[in-house]
């Protein structure tokens, strides 16, 4: 590619275009040089350049050049790279704004785009067709993931992904307005224009970097005697000149949801040559708009024939774009080929611009009108009733091949570029994701909005609207109306006056003559995904019937560009084969996102520390301090073990372990859920959320309790103390604090709003720490206030209420250690001083700091359940081992009756044991699977499985705690746990440990 | 993303703010430790699961943390009417029926 000619911008004219004398731009495109301008595209300044040649097609490697000058480009994907970090792929070069050193490479090719291995795929096509992929690698049927898929997709695909971690950040936003207008074309302008003066909020938001839509190319416009193009720069500056007006330029409405819920993407600095660190790059808005407009006005669509994918061939609207607004020829010998009558102002224009014109063929047998008339005046070559059969020439189009309709004699015609239009299909893209359903126009053979579901309308060309004076009238008139409906006073205003000398007419869809079911053709329907007209013939022949399966089997329309061009032809070809109408075919269903969105605009700010809350208790840094290793609990993070100097945590969790028990330890316990449960009916609301009785607990007590579901499941447990008749201390497991409390408020106020009582959560106001072991009370004797903290006075399971350290406290008696044990509640803001006061203290009593682990161990020496590991949604009370704690004589709580069917009540449920190892020194994995013989066949029948497993310090063996399927008649037998490389002999056992006759909780 | 209206708040807010909370006008038996199988079989498991109107609870449980009813089209995901908890099944719906 390339060479001394092709880098000078030599198809740059010096009297077209808007871009003058700007600023020149150095760019590189597969690691050539090239020079552009401020404002072009990256497209337009590679056409500058003569460079049509930008890719290779997806499964056949074809060489594939520029489509378009849009957002609907399906060929011209390249990869953007900024940095090691910022590559992106897949960027369609028609939308990329180009800046100083922007760095382009082409994709899907090896091992270089002129040169490209993977071509040989073009030859091989006949063994591509539709469906290919699901009838030839179907067997052996491993291979597929080993061999077969890893090959197709190296050989076949779009851009390569980066690998480093995506160093920019994105902007979130909400928005609300009266209207939100989709697309800043003479539509949208119009429409933005009479909502703002009523004094309605009004977003207007266009993809492209200035407003004007179709007025980039159209000349012949003219707006209150204007020409089309000034007047909507000189309206879009008055309308972001408003206070009640958000103009959004490089933003693209890609989604349209409930409720007249849109997302909006941004482009907030890819078009930068060096972006400030501060700015994100893209900024995502989230807008709900009392009225929707839509202005995203109509698509362009080629001509389906032989060899139609070749560089240099493009949509006629594109050429007209690149000549009319960049300046830029894109070739010096034009051939055309059309449908319809847009085609002929793109030929006028170039011929104007001193561009030679080699012919136009037009498959119409007698168009005429202003431009057919124009055309001709200008001595351009018009072939009438014929039709391009197929192209010339490998890495960019040469010649064209002409033939009448009906056959006969072919005519080769030497083009460098070829113009093509057979029509312009309305983008009901938004309006379909609003669920509004289309509706065919049989005199213009087009889609359009046909029955609304949302509070929206569609202005100008994507529903279905020719020519710019009935646009703008009609936009005008719908912005006032969606204002006025918004609930802002219209008062009487001038609408702009739109003329136009220009002609539309309404194009074919389909394939063009001579790329009919005799032709063998490649006749591209999808550049992207490489299908062509015989694909979808195939697909219908080969059953498909819905428009739906013939997309799916032939992957017409689901590529990045959505089908844009694609879809209506990919339709009028299924429907010919078919023998039916389009509209009896029915199109595809339209889904976000219009155009692809990035990754980092979705998740914004929701990556890395953002992604979720991390939540620490007061003591956090004071445990940081003291050496704690944390680990992650749901959001909190919790102090796991205290390593000494040189300790593993195997080593520490060991020391920690036998110091608790020996003389004490102290826990940060701060995470436990605590909601107070209030009001004089509050033990009777107790009676029916817990399985326990309450009405008899006497202030000052605590007691265990169990909560389950309605289905009789275990929900939650925790320690509960009666600070007063109608006064409820509740603690919840850690995960369970905010579900527990949705639980209680649905029950109160549901079930049992006759119930006075008021639930709040406390769980953030309290500190709790925890000091267990023999020496606990003599370690925090000194700091307690106006509570006799003897065992008398205070046994095993009580609360009181005074002050330690000064300040106040819910002073607990209880364990989950089976040591005698006190939790300290105080203000959450008195924590670290507490924590530091009691572990000064301990210190003199040869206490440590324990974590997480520990806490676990000691409870599982002594069979305490933790909720969600012991039990898992499935266990009810009697599983595990808990039907002391259900009231016998109760006649109602939350799970009553659910826990009494047959099933939870008859044999061979599961239920909790405890479990030692034949030999002592292994460990069990937790959720290993248990059997009752290891020789059996496998699949073996599995009996249950292990639930928590410790290395035990203090009883010098491993222990564990299984559900088992009848297992507290399985006392004593030994069991099995088969393990990939040995099997464990298991006893057994209850699921107390440690003291099994609880006399060192009492002191 | 739905706007909801909570009827205790009187406003329509972001569906985000609000969790579904399942079939609405499901009361607990009052005497139910004496239920059949049968009953609590219905009672407990059996739902309408209609295509179209369905009555369903909700919680704003990110605003004022009351449960309410709502009527909602499962088939257009729209919702025609909320209503306090406690207060009887609408008989007429907004834009359903004659």
């Amino acid at each position: 590619m390339g060479g001394e000619t092709t880098v000078n911008q030599s198809f740059r004219l010096a009297n077209a275009g808007r871009l003058g004398r700007a600023k020149t731009v150095r760019f590189s495109f597969d690691g050539q040089d090239y020079a552009g301008v401020e404002g072009d595209t990256l497209a337009s300044a590679l056409i500058a350049n003569g460079v049509h040649l930008v890719g290779r097609s997806f499964k056949y490697h074809r060489p594939r050049g520029i489509l378009s000058a849009g957002a609907e480009e399906p060929s011209a994907l390249v990869g953007i790279h900024r940095d090691a970090a910022r590559k992106t792929p897949n960027i369609r070069a028609t939308v990329q704004e180009l800046y100083d050193g922007l760095t382009a490479v082409s994709q899907n090719r090896w091992p270089s785009l002129s040169l490209d291995a993977g071509a040989v795929n073009d030859l091989a096509s006949p063994f591509f067709a539709a469906g290919f992929y699901y009838k030839t690698f179907m067997w052996p049927k491993a291979a597929w993931k080993s061999l077969y898929e890893p090959k197709i997709r190296e050989a076949a695909g779009l851009g390569v992904a980066p690998d480093l971690p995506d160093p920019d950040h994105y902007a979130s936003r909400y928005a609300h307005c009266d209207l939100l207008v989709v697309g800043g074309g003479v539509a949208g302008l119009a429409a933005a224009l009479a909502a703002a003066e009523t004094g309605a909020r009004v977003i207007l938001c266009d993809e492209q970097t200035e407003l004007g839509g179709a007025l980039r190319y159209e000349r012949g416009a003219t707006v209150d005697g204007q020409p089309g193009w000034d007047w909507a720069q000189a309206t879009a500056a008055k309308l972001a000149a408003r206070d009640n007006v958000r103009m959004l330029t490089r933003t693209t409405a890609f989604g349209y949801y409930a409720q007249n819920f849109l997302g909006l993407v941004e482009r907030v600095t890819d078009h930068l040559a060096e972006p400030s660190p501060d700015q994100p790059r893209e900024r995502l808005w989230q807008v709900r708009a009392k009225r929707v407009v839509l202005a995203t006005g109509a698509i362009e669509r080629h001509m389906v024939f032989g060899d139609n994918d070749r560089p240099g061939i493009m949509l006629a609207s594109a050429a007209r774009t690149y000549l009319n607004h960049y300046g830029v020829a894109v070739g010096r010998q034009i051939g055309v080929f059309t449908a319809n009558d847009s085609a002929y102002w793109t030929a006028i224009d170039l011929k104007k611009a001193g561009v030679n014109v080699a012919a136009i063929v037009d498959t119409r047998d007698n168009p005429a009108g202003p431009a057919v008339e124009e055309a001709r005046a200008l001595g351009i070559e018009l072939n009438l009733g014929r039709t391009v059969l197929k192209t010339g020439g490998r890495l960019r189009v040469s010649s064209m091949t002409v033939q009448a309709k009906k056959g006969g004699p072919e005519r080769v015609i030497p083009v460098d570029a070829l113009l093509m239009s057979a029509g312009w299909t309305p983008s009901v893209h938004l309006f379909s994701q609003s669920r509004g359903k289309v509706a065919f126009n049989q005199t213009t053979n087009r889609f359009v909005p046909g029955d609304y579901a949302q509070a929206c309308v569609s202005v100008g060309g994507c529903n279905g609207t020719d020519g710019i004076g009935p646009t703008v009238a009609e936009a005008f008139a719908a912005g006032e109306k969606a204002a006025k409906e918004a609930g802002t006073t219209v008062r009487r205003l001038s609408r702009p006056k739109a003329e136009t000398s220009e002609s539309w007419s309404r194009g074919m869809a389909g394939a063009a003559p001579g790329a009919g079911p005799d032709s063998k053709a490649k006749a591209f329907v999808d550049f992207q995904n490489d299908v062509t007209a015989k694909d979808i013939r195939l697909a219908v022949e080969q059953g498909m019937r819905s428009i739906e399966h013939v997309k799916r089997y032939t992957t017409n329309g689901m590529a990045t560009d959505q089908g844009k061009t694609s879809n209506l032809h990919g339709l009028a070809i299924a429907a010919e084969t078919l023998g039916k109408t389009m509209p009896e075919v029915g199109l595809t269903t339209f889904r976000p996102p219009y155009t692809p969105v990035t990754f980092g605009a979705i998740v914004n700010h929701s990556r890395g520390a953002l992604f979720e809350p991390t939540r620490k208790t007061p003591m956090h840094e004071w445990a940081v301090k003291r050496g704690a290793v944390f680990e992650d609990v749901g959001q909190w993070k919790r102090a796991w073990y205290f390593p000494e100097a040189g300790e593993n945590m195997h080593a520490a969790v060991n020391r920690e372990c036998v110091t608790v028990r020996k003389a004490a330890g102290i826990f940060d316990a701060t995470t436990l859920g605590k909601i107070e449960v209030v009001g004089p009916d509050a033990a009777a609301f107790m009676e029916l959320l817990y399985t326990n009785p309450w009405q008899k607990l006497d202030p000052g007590r605590c007691r265990y309790g169990v909560m389950l579901r309605e289905d009789g499941f275990i929900y939650d447990d925790g320690v509960v103390g009666r600070l007063a008749e109608d006064r409820f201390h509740v603690t919840t497991t850690t995960g369970g604090a905010p579900r527990v409390l949705q639980h209680m408020e649905d029950y109160l106020q549901t079930e049992f709003p006759h119930l006075k009582v008021w639930l709040t959560s406390t769980s953030e106001q309290w500190a709790v720490i925890a000091v267990q072991g023999p020496k606990s009370r003599d370690i925090i004797q000194p700091f307690v206030e106006g509570i006799d903290i003897s065992d008398e006075a205070l046994p095993h399971m009580s609360v009181r209420e005074g002050k330690f350290c000064g300040v106040p406290t819910r002073l607990f008696r209880m364990s989950f250690s089976g040591e005698r044990g006190f939790e300290i509640n105080v203000p959450s803001d008195y924590g670290p001083a507490v924590i530091e006061a009691i572990w000064n203290e301990g210190r003199k009593h040869g206490a440590c700091m324990y974590g997480t682990e520990t806490m676990h161990v000691l409870r599982a020496e002594k069979g305490y359940i933790i909720v969600g590991q012991d039990t898992d949604g499935t266990v009810t009370p009697d599983d595990a081992g808990l039907s002391w704690a259900v009231g016998k004589k109760k006649t109602d709580f939350v799970g009553i009756r659910g826990m009494n069917r047959p099933d939870l009540t008859a044999g061979g449920r599961k239920q909790l044991v405890g479990l030692k190892t034949k030999d002592p020194n292994i460990v069990l994995e937790e959720g290993a699977q248990i059997v009752a013989d290891p020789r059996q066949a496998i699949p073996m029948t599995m009996i249950g499985h292990v639930t928590s497993s410790y290395w035990s310090e203090n009883c010098g063996r491993s222990i564990a705690l299984a559900l088992v399927k009848d297992g507290r008649g399985k006392i004593g037998e030994t069991l099995y746990v088969p393990m990939p490389d040995r099997t464990i002999e298991v006893e057994v056992a209850g699921t107390v440990f440690y003291d099994e006759t609880g006399a060192r909780l009492n002191g | 993303m739905l706007l909801i209206r909570c009827p205790y708040c009187e406003q329509e807010l972001p569906e985000i703010e609000f969790r579904n909370a399942g079939e609405a006008h499901i009361a607990r038996p009052t005497h139910i430790a004496d239920e059949t199988d049968d009953d609590f079989e219905k009672y407990f498991f059996i739902r309408t699961n209609p295509k179209g109107i369905i009555y369903e609870r909700w919680r704003h449980v990110h605003g004022c943390a009351r449960f309410f009813n709502a009527v909602r089209d499962t088939v257009t995901d729209r919702f025609l009417l909320t209503y306090k908890a406690g207060e009887p099944k609408p008989k007429r719906l907004p834009g359903v029926g004659k």
